[in-house]
């Protein structure tokens, strides 16, 4: 190829000019993007790190609250974070087998015509804002009855639920044909070879949804005013009666008017924000250590 | 014509003759099978028999239904949704393909291996021994599995290695595994599905060496669409075509059926003749 050749890639030099313009100007516009995000985070965390973290003390973990204390007495949340502890678990105890079990019928033995119904109904419920499930489960199962953290459960599973059992289709549709066949072509059961091979296969994805699920419910407040908050003092196990929890607790200690009260809600939310980011974290690790294994595995 | 003979008769020197097709008990007999899936046709009226200690081919070029063949064989093919069949497949007299014969029960005992090697993610050892557990054979676990695994030619590459992952196997390994697992479990016909088409020659002469050796034991049927392999493994070879009706619907059938020698050599119809010379296909 001859210089002169050569030259007339340089001839369109305006335009050329132009598009380095744009790119520059769209490449700022999306890390400008990317930055407010990330700031964001950081000014939320940074703030709540810093008026809550300062507050953290053992006392916080071990004694209860007790309301129109004198000032000079230190508090503690530990009722809210056994309250929390309680009504999560059972929730998750409630929605993860159900979710599941919605899951492994939904992907692996429904009818496309049902499968498209319930990822369907599963959508929506995914969609229904928490309040009005709160108000749902008032009118279902707190009216007449009085509040319970058994209520409260009931509410953040039925939260639970749609995202347990969309996270785990989505894991299972991953599982590839070839093994199910492989599982049926020797003779074995339909439930032999889901329970035996494809769930295995699936688990740890259905682990990582399982704990993004927890994640997103133990911060969950709205549905918990309504059926779990007019609490007892004192530190308590029992789901039958209405157990104080973290973010309700955190609501209504910033509404306060004692700065003793609006401290130990920053410590409290500081508690959960470190405790949710532990649990994704971990949910992520758990998702690439399962991946990494089976990439080891198909070495 | 002439470059068939030639061509044939090298890879059919070792061959022994068949006995007459009236003394060779029947495995299967099948009777105008047609099957679909949705509204389009895949198949229409199959009928042949297949028998007893051979190696059946199913030859053919792409799309001429040779995979949903042999998967109507074991009702693999009811997983899928929209698939329809009529007509019947007797094993051994009784009509598998009816809705009151459990599936299950019939892929008990007519094994499948498929195109592309398929084990459980586990180890070796429990990729033969999970088939085993399921059916309830779990007397002498090891020693089946062991057995299983040499019959498969692969037990002195594994031995030491039981417990090690059968996904760090080689695809050919991994295939030969797949064999070990299927007949673990002690089927009485074993189908194949193109079960070389992924795999290097050398892997491929082993399994078809398998074939060889393992066909005093079970019945095979080998879908191919490596002419060289049918002529090479197959005492019975079944070319499948692709036909075409007025409005342009295509659908697969069964052109001719007979002795690999006689199909490689002398076939009765001009589309088997123009397939095995290459002139089509």
């Amino acid at each position: 190829m001859s210089a002169a050749e050569l030259g007339s890639f340089r001839r369109p030099k305006d335009r050329l000019r132009r598009r380095r313009a744009v790119n520059l100007c769209m490449e700022l516009l999306g890390w400008l993007a990317a930055a407010l995000g990330v700031a964001l985070l950081v000014i939320l965390l940074g703030s709540v790190a810093r008026r809550g973290a300062s507050q953290l003390s053992l006392d916080l973990f071990t004694k209860s609250y007790v309301p129109y204390a004198t000032t000079n007495v230190s508090q503690g949340l530990a009722n809210a974070f056994v309250g929390s502890l309680v009504v999560v678990g059972i929730a998750t105890a409630m929605a993860l087998p159900f979710g599941i079990l919605v899951a492994i019928y939904v992907n692996e033995f429904a009818p496309r015509a049902v499968r498209n119904g319930v990822n369907f109904v599963l959508d929506m419920l995914n969609g229904i804002p928490a309040i009005v499930i709160g108000v749902f489960v008032y009118g279902l199962i707190v009216y007449g009855r009085g509040q319970s953290a058994l209520a409260g459960s009931f509410a953040l599973a039925v939260i639970m639920l749609p995202l347990v059992a969309r996270s785990t289709i989505e894991v299972l549709a991953l599982v590839p044909d070839s093994l199910r066949e492989a599982a049926l072509g020797i003779g074995s059961p339909r439930w032999r070879a889901t329970l035996g091979i494809v769930v295995p296969q699936a688990l740890g994805g259905i682990l990582t949804g399982a704990t993004l699920a927890v994640a997103r419910v133990a911060g969950e407040t709205a549905p918990l005013l309504l059926v779990d908050s007019i609490v007892g003092q004192g530190t308590q196990w029992s789901p039958r009666i209405a157990l104080q929890t973290v973010p309700v607790a955190i609501y209504e200690l910033s509404d306060s008017p004692f700065a003793s009260d609006q401290a130990l809600a920053w410590a409290a939310a500081f508690v959960l924000i470190v405790s949710i980011l532990l649990v994704s974290l971990t949910a992520r690790w758990l998702a690439t250590r399962s991946r990494r294994k089976l990439v080891r595995a198909a070495r | 014509m002439s470059s068939t003979i030639e061509h044939a008769v090298r890879v059919e020197t070792k061959r022994q003759p068949l006995p007459p097709r009236e003394r060779l008990e029947q495995v299967f007999a099948i009777q105008d099978l047609t099957a679909s899936y949705g509204s389009k046709a895949a198949l229409k009226d199959v009928s042949m028999e297949v028998y007893k200690n051979l190696v059946t081919a199913v030859i053919g070029p792409s799309g001429c239904g040779k995979s949903t063949f042999i998967r109507c064989l074991n009702r693999m093919n009811d997983l899928v949704p929209s698939f329809r069949q009529t007509g019947a497949i007797r094993y051994h007299g009784q009509d598998i393909a009816t809705k009151d014969v459990d599936p299950v029960a019939v892929r008990r005992t007519i094994g499948m291996v498929f195109q592309r090697p398929n084990p459980f993610p586990k180890s070796i050892h429990d990729n033969v021994a999970w088939g085993l557990k399921v059916l309830g054979m779990k007397d002498n676990l090891s020693e089946r599995v062991e057995r299983a695994l040499t019959q498969a030619a692969l037990w002195d590459e594994v031995k030491d290695r039981l417990k090690a992952s059968a996904l760090g196997l080689s695809g050919g390994q991994q295939q030969r595994l797949c064999i070990a697992r299927a007949i673990a479990v002690e089927p009485d016909v074993v189908l194949m599905d193109e079960p070389a088409s992924a795999l290097d020659p050398i892997a491929t002469q082993k399994i078809e060496q398998l074939l060889n050796e393992l066909k005093s034991e079970y019945s095979f049927v080998i879908v191919t669409h490596n002419m060289q392999q049918a002529a090479r493994v197959a005492d019975m070879t079944a070319f499948f075509s692709i036909s075409r009706g007025e409005e342009g619907e295509r659908w697969g059938e069964l052109v001719e059926y007979d002795e690999t020698e006689k199909i490689f050599t002398a076939p009765s119809d001009k589309r088997t003749e123009d397939y095995v010379t290459g002139r089509f296909g």
